[in-house]
């Protein structure tokens, strides 16, 4: 098992590697291979993971969290490097599938990573890549997004640095000197650390990697980057990166309640996620640009996240488990959708999207990728039967059991007030005629079918994780929730 | 009894004493890096700030027999004190197409800033005595070495490190040029570094290491969207990054 976790950091690593070296067609048929030679390999620690924990070397470890971020992440490598293809067709770029590849290996890497220090390398890796490719496409807008997501990113990713030297602080006290930051022995010794650095350590850590998933006040990078990067990168960017940076702060957060009890890091992780969900709920309103629209929703999710989390009770913390994979889906299914409409009509603008005619808009312009889309909305806005309305079902059932009953009922308020948003926003998009002398002469059909199988895949993931969760999965999560909650 | 928990004040030792030294004075370059009006300038204390960080590093592996952190401090030298403002002057010396009234000297940054100059330092007092006394009511003692292990690193260098992390974040904010903003964050990581050597000499060398690629990696990055933007904006200043809002 341990060669198919090896294999997982090589693939990537020399599929974006010789990339660099290959004709850019070329280049798009390794991305290709190996996206979902990745993902194949995820699902392949599945069933070992459910089960016991991988360690080798001392440096590479999976169990059950780490790997349910590595199927989000395994997933939606494999769905966009396909959805790739369509979208670059006839302006294939080896750079761009180079860095993509990298970028996949950085997120697939964070989460194998056995300590601290190598999760914080990892993450910042993650924040090189793709800054570079925020800017690939060489406009003043995505120099801009590209220059506000590495300073900001940078500066945070510096913070958590800050917390991961506290955290080394407090554990060379019990730990000895020699000690390389491992999580996993750090859990243990928890009882013993000393107080104050831990908490230091768990604010450094929650603001730092908190600005990289996008909480509240520190998510101002994100609308930028989300709208202006290639969508395959928004995609990635949206449903696996904000994740990997959460998956650092879960790390800290086991590690904080083993010291200090959990009622202080559910504090403060609450605090954060109704900052993040109050303010997206109310920026989805009135935006005009499609991308950004998203990107508001992903700040949504991770708010969300976090007040899984802050609810401490099994049924939440499953909930935020299934949620990390149901919206790594949704989000990159509502990206590739909204990919192909911006492709199809030209620009980002939501105006510039709205019906072509009386009787045609992207419903009937795409055949595929217009419902696609709008199923895609539907999902994010936790309509049944998708991954997220279980997922968030679960959530705030776990919240009112715990008796966090003003947290629960203003989630439950927030995300329906961003549920009208979404969904205002794209069926204004969808089914509102343009003005007479803005309606563009379009003709009927999808760009490529690269763009649209994808899609189809996500939507399967997601009524599957809706409607019947395997049996392996389920067994995952629960590991995973008691590897979260037995610190508790 | 002991002298400390008597509340006696204990004279700092040659080591504590040479680090709390060092601490301030990089404390004071941040100051210098805060009013500076020339990018070039900014460098050059950037480099004198980062080879005292080299100098502390030396310092603490002799007194605490760390034979890693020479490593670390000739390799920090390289990249901070040689690669890195290199780069920088670099990509700083050639505004192409600058026409703005302060930029007739290259790299001229004198215009960015959002305060006067005397109400930037006065923000920089105000944030490096909020991090001063914040990071001093923590009571983190330095390193102990292990269980029993003698206690050596002084808490008034974290101190001064907390402070530096808010001034280098005030640079960032109150300059609206790119190069002031990338210094800004280069002299966040030297307060960051201070820190870790402080609190936690031991800190395993690969993270010191990587940190330190990283850097340089990061200077790349930004030199490159620092060219972009020149291109673009035909400028250094970011007041005009303002299309992407809401």
């Amino acid at each position: 098992m341990i060669g198919v976790v090896l294999a997982l950091l090589i693939v990537p690593l020399v599929a974006g590697l010789t990339c660099f070296a290959l004709a850019a067609q070329v280049a798009a048929a390794v991305t290709v291979v190996s996206g979902l030679a990745s993902f194949a390999l995820v699902l392949a620690v599945v069933p070992t993971a459910a089960h016991h924990d991988l360690n080798y070397l001392s440096y590479l470890r999976a169990d059950a969290v780490s790997t349910i971020f590595l199927l989000a992440t395994g997933f939606l490598y494999g769905a966009v490097a396909v959805y790739a293809v369509g979208y670059l067709k006839g302006h294939h770029d080896r750079r761009f599938y180079a860095g993509l590849n990298l970028f996949a290996w950085a997120m697939l890497a964070a989460p194998l990573m056995s300590s601290l220090a190598l999760l914080w390398i990892a993450v910042e890796v993650t924040t090189i890549i793709s800054a570079l490719l925020v800017a690939i496409e060489d406009t003043a807008a995505a120099a801009e997004a590209a220059w506000k997501y590495v300073l900001i990113a940078s500066a945070g990713l510096g913070l958590a640095l800050l917390g991961t030297v506290f955290a080394y602080y407090a554990s060379a006290q019990v730990l000895g000197e020699h000690y390389n930051l491992a999580i996993q022995p750090l859990i243990q010794a928890g009882a013993q650390l000393p107080h104050t650095p831990v908490r230091l350590a768990f604010l450094l850590a929650l603001l730092g990697y908190g600005t990289k998933v996008g909480l509240f006040p520190v998510h101002t990078w994100l609308p930028d980057a989300h709208s202006e990067a290639p969508t395959p990168v928004s995609a990635l960017l949206s449903g696996s990166l904000l994740a990997v940076s959460f998956y650092a702060i879960l790390r800290f957060y086991q590690l904080t309640a083993a010291s200090l009890g959990s009622g202080f890091p559910r504090d403060a992780l609450l605090a954060f996620g109704v900052g993040s969900l109050l303010l997206a709920a109310l920026y989805v309103f009135g935006q005009r640009d499609v991308k950004r629209l998203l990107a508001y929703s992903s700040v949504e999710h991770m708010g969300i996240l976090a007040i899984g989390v802050s609810f401490g009770a099994p049924v939440a913390l499953a909930g935020v488990m299934l949620h990390v994979l149901a919206h790594a889906a949704a989000k990159g299914n509502a990206f590739m959708g909204a990919g192909v409409l911006v492709v199809k009509f030209g620009s980002k603008r939501i105006s510039a999207l709205r019906r072509a005619s009386d009787i045609q808009g992207g419903l009937d312009l795409l055949p595929w990728s217009g419902p696609l889309f709008l199923l895609a909305v539907f999902a994010l806005s936790a309509m049944p039967p998708s991954g997220i309305f279980r997922s968030e079902f679960q959530i705030v059932y776990g919240g009112l059991g715990s008796g966090n009953y003003a947290a629960a009922a203003a989630l439950i308020v927030l995300v329906t007030v961003a549920f009208f948003g979404l969904t205002a926003s794209a069926t204004r998009m969808l089914f509102t005629p343009a003005p007479l002398r803005a309606r563009p002469t379009l003709s009927r059909g999808e760009p490529s079918a690269w763009m649209v199988v994808p899609v189809i895949a996500g939507v399967a993931v997601l009524f599957i994780l809706g409607l019947h969760p395997p049996g392996e999965l389920t067994g995952l999560i629960s590991r995973a929730v008691a590897q979260l909650g037995a610190t508790r | 009894m002991d002298p400390v928990a008597m509340g006696a004040v204990q004279a700092p030792g040659v080591y504590q004493g040479v680090a709390d030294v060092i601490a301030a004075v990089m404390l004071l370059i941040e100051f210098g890096m805060l009013r500076q009006a020339l990018a070039r300038d900014q460098v050059r204390l950037y480099m004198a700030q980062s080879a005292l960080i080299s100098v502390l590093a030396i310092v603490i592996a002799a007194d605490r027999n760390l034979p890693d952190l020479y490593a670390l401090a000739a390799l920090s030298a390289a990249l901070k004190v040689v690669a890195v403002p290199l780069v920088l002057r670099r990509l700083l010396g050639r505004p192409r197409g600058n026409s703005a009234p302060d930029e007739e000297e290259p790299g001229g940054v004198a215009g960015s800033q959002t305060l006067s100059p005397a109400s930037a330092v006065l923000a920089g007092i105000v944030l490096a005595a909020i991090g001063f006394f914040c990071f001093g009511a923590m009571k983190i003692h330095g390193m102990a070495g292990g269980p029993g292990g003698k206690n050596t690193a002084p808490a008034t260098a974290l101190s001064i490190a907390g402070a530096m992390v808010l001034v280098a974040f005030g640079l960032m904010i109150v300059r609206r040029d790119v190069a002031s903003q990338a210094i800004g964050f280069f002299s966040l990581e030297n307060a960051i570094s201070l820190a870790a050597l402080v609190v936690a000499s031991g800190l395993p060398l690969i993270l010191e290491t990587a940190f330190l690629f990283d850097l340089l990696v990061a200077v790349v990055v930004f030199g490159m969207l620092i060219r972009a933007h020149h291109t673009k904006a035909e400028s250094l200043s970011t007041a005009d990054l303002t299309r992407l809002r809401g």
